[in-house]
């Protein structure tokens, strides 16, 4: 479970200030899906980072399971914007990175690392190192590596923003495959209405800079959805007129 | 692949034929200067395998200027990049270590490596000590400042990921820091051995009884051309060859390229 209590981040620049969040309240529950929708450089990258404890909140408060965030811990998966695989690792090297950091035997952090890798759908490719490895696949990476590590939290930043339309639509299916398939409370940060609404339990809408939380709209279609159901199409109507309200 | 490999084999292989072709014209055919200051390549040839077993005039055989050379440049090299590299790597990475280190080492950077000579003569005498320590303090410059270079570069985003998995800051640098900048460090280590080299044949004419760069000193002042050659093809070939081995172990070390 997460919350986020009237959290502010303002930076500063050589004495210049750059108000980024203001006063953001939000919770998710245990298990549940939420997508945070909102504009390009609107600050979704700092609440991720405050929420993975790797950037911290200029006023208010963020906990996780009840206990405050005052830095990173494996607890918080976090699947990262830009590719962020370790070029020098394979994918089993990737995705068994974070229990090698805790200290798990050789033997139970392949296996691990293979049952992840499986999931995702990269059976075959486990020697493999990233640089042979498409945009797509990447992720893949990058979401089995996450999960690899056992979080009960997973932080996922734009993680589909630069493939092609074709890859993204694939990819969101996998997620919501493996969501359901071993479920995590998530995060889902995107500027991709149609994405937010064939992902999340709940989306929560961003305004423009400063950012505040803008909306909230409660999704309760069945799963997996059809992007082209009337029911689909009437929510992304009316979602997409909010969004344009905050332009 | 194969057939690009064997196109790139057969154009240096010709590059190499002319420019033996063209000197033996100029010496030989059209003789535009002396032989004796401007030998054939077969004379040079020739000086070559005589010089394997031949001592005079430089008191030496080509093998044993040429060991006498290795080991000096050997053990400054080693010396330098085993100092060079883990000191840059912790500047790169403590800023406490960069900012007690990085004054003195700006001053004295830019002081040449064959600058030290005199004073490593003065202090050392001509022994391989004097020569070791300039052939050290070429080799380290290179050595820390990739060193250094490579870990400052390493990217924010994989050390977050480090962190978000609870590694301290040590193991981030080891599991982190190091591989992204060893690429980095690789080209260090292959610039540190470019300039022991030719620090080594400079300090070599200064100051020393022995090895390629004495050789070489000693011929010109007997005006045999055709043994200076010998001595630079030697260390030509014999610097390529160090390079060949240095990037061999890249190859082996530095695993899934770079450009994502
Ligand atoms: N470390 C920092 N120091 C100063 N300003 C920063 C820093 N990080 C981000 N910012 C500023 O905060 C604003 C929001 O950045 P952020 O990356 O969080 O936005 P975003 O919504 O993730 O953008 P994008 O849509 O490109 O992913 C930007 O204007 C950026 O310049
Ligand atoms: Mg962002």
């Amino acid at each position: 479970m997460i919350s986020c209590k009237h959290v502010s981040k303002t930076f500063e620049n050589n004495g210049q200030k750059n108000e980024v969040l203001k006063d953001i309240s939000l919770e998710v529950a245990e298990n549940e899906f939420v997508v945070i929708l909102g504009p390009g450089q609107c600050g979704k990258t700092t609440l991720v980072n405050i929420m993975a404890g790797l950037d911290h909140e200029t006023a208010g408060s963020v906990t996780v399971n009840g206990k405050q965030v005052d830095g990173p811990a494996p607890e918080r998966g976090v699947v990262y914007q830009k590719t962020a695989l370790f070029p020098w690792l394979t994918v089993e090297g990737n995705v068994g990175f974070g229990p090698k950091m805790a200290g798990l035997p050789k033997k139970e952090r392949k296996e691990k690392a293979k049952h992840y890798i499986d999931l995702v759908g990269l059976s075959g490719f486990e020697k493999s190192y990233p640089i042979k490895l498409s945009g797509g696949m990447r992720q893949r990476v990058g979401i089995a590596r996450a999960y690899c590590n056992n979080p009960s939290v997973l932080l996922m930043d734009e993680p589909f923003g630069h493939l092609d339309a074709q890859t993204r639509y694939l990819m969101q299916e996998e997620v919501e495959r493996i969501w359901s398939q071993d479920k995590r409370t998530v995060v889902f940060i995107t500027n991709n209405i149609e994405e937010a609404l064939y992902l999340a339990d709940r989306i929560i809408l961003l305004s423009n800079c400063p950012t505040t939380v803008r909306n909230e709209f409660k999704i309760d279609l069945p799963r997996p959805r059809d992007y082209i159901s009337p029911e689909f199409l009437k929510l992304r109507e009316e979602i997409s007129k909010h969004v344009e309200t905050t332009e | 692949m194969k057939e690009k490999k064997l196109k790139y084999t057969l154009i240096s292989t010709a590059s190499v034929f002319c420019f033996l072709l063209i000197w033996y014209l100029i010496a030989d055919v059209f003789k535009v200067f002396p032989s004796s200051t401007f030998p054939s390549p077969f004379k040079v040839a020739t000086a070559f395998v005589r010089k394997l077993t031949v001592t005079t005039p430089d008191g030496g055989t080509l093998g044993k200027h040429l060991i006498a050379s290795l080991k000096v440049v050997l053990l400054g090299y080693l010396l330098g990049i085993v100092i060079g590299v883990p000191l840059g790597i912790l500047m790169g990475w403590y800023r406490r270590v960069d900012l007690i280190v990085k004054p003195l080492f700006d001053l004295i950077r830019p002081i040449p490596p064959v600058g030290w000579i005199p004073l490593m003569i003065l202090w050392l005498g001509i022994g391989i000590q004097a020569k070791a320590t300039v052939i050290f303090v070429s080799a380290v410059t290179p050595a820390i400042i990739n060193a250094y270079t490579g870990i400052k570069q390493t990217n924010p985003v994989h050390i977050w990921v480090a962190r978000t998995f609870g590694a301290s800051n040590f193991e981030t640098l080891l599991k982190v820091g190091i591989p992204s900048a060893l690429p980095m460090i690789f080209a260090g280590l292959k610039v540190s051995l470019g300039a022991s080299w030719m620090a080594l044949v400079a300090a070599e004419m200064l100051a020393s009884t022995e090895g390629l760069g004495y050789m070489i000193q000693m011929n010109r002042m007997v005006g045999k051309a055709d043994n200076i050659m010998v001595g630079m093809i030697t260390i030509g070939l014999v610097g390529a060859l160090l390079t060949y081995i240095l990037e061999t172990l890249e190859k082996k070390l530095v695993k899934g390229g770079r450009n994502k």
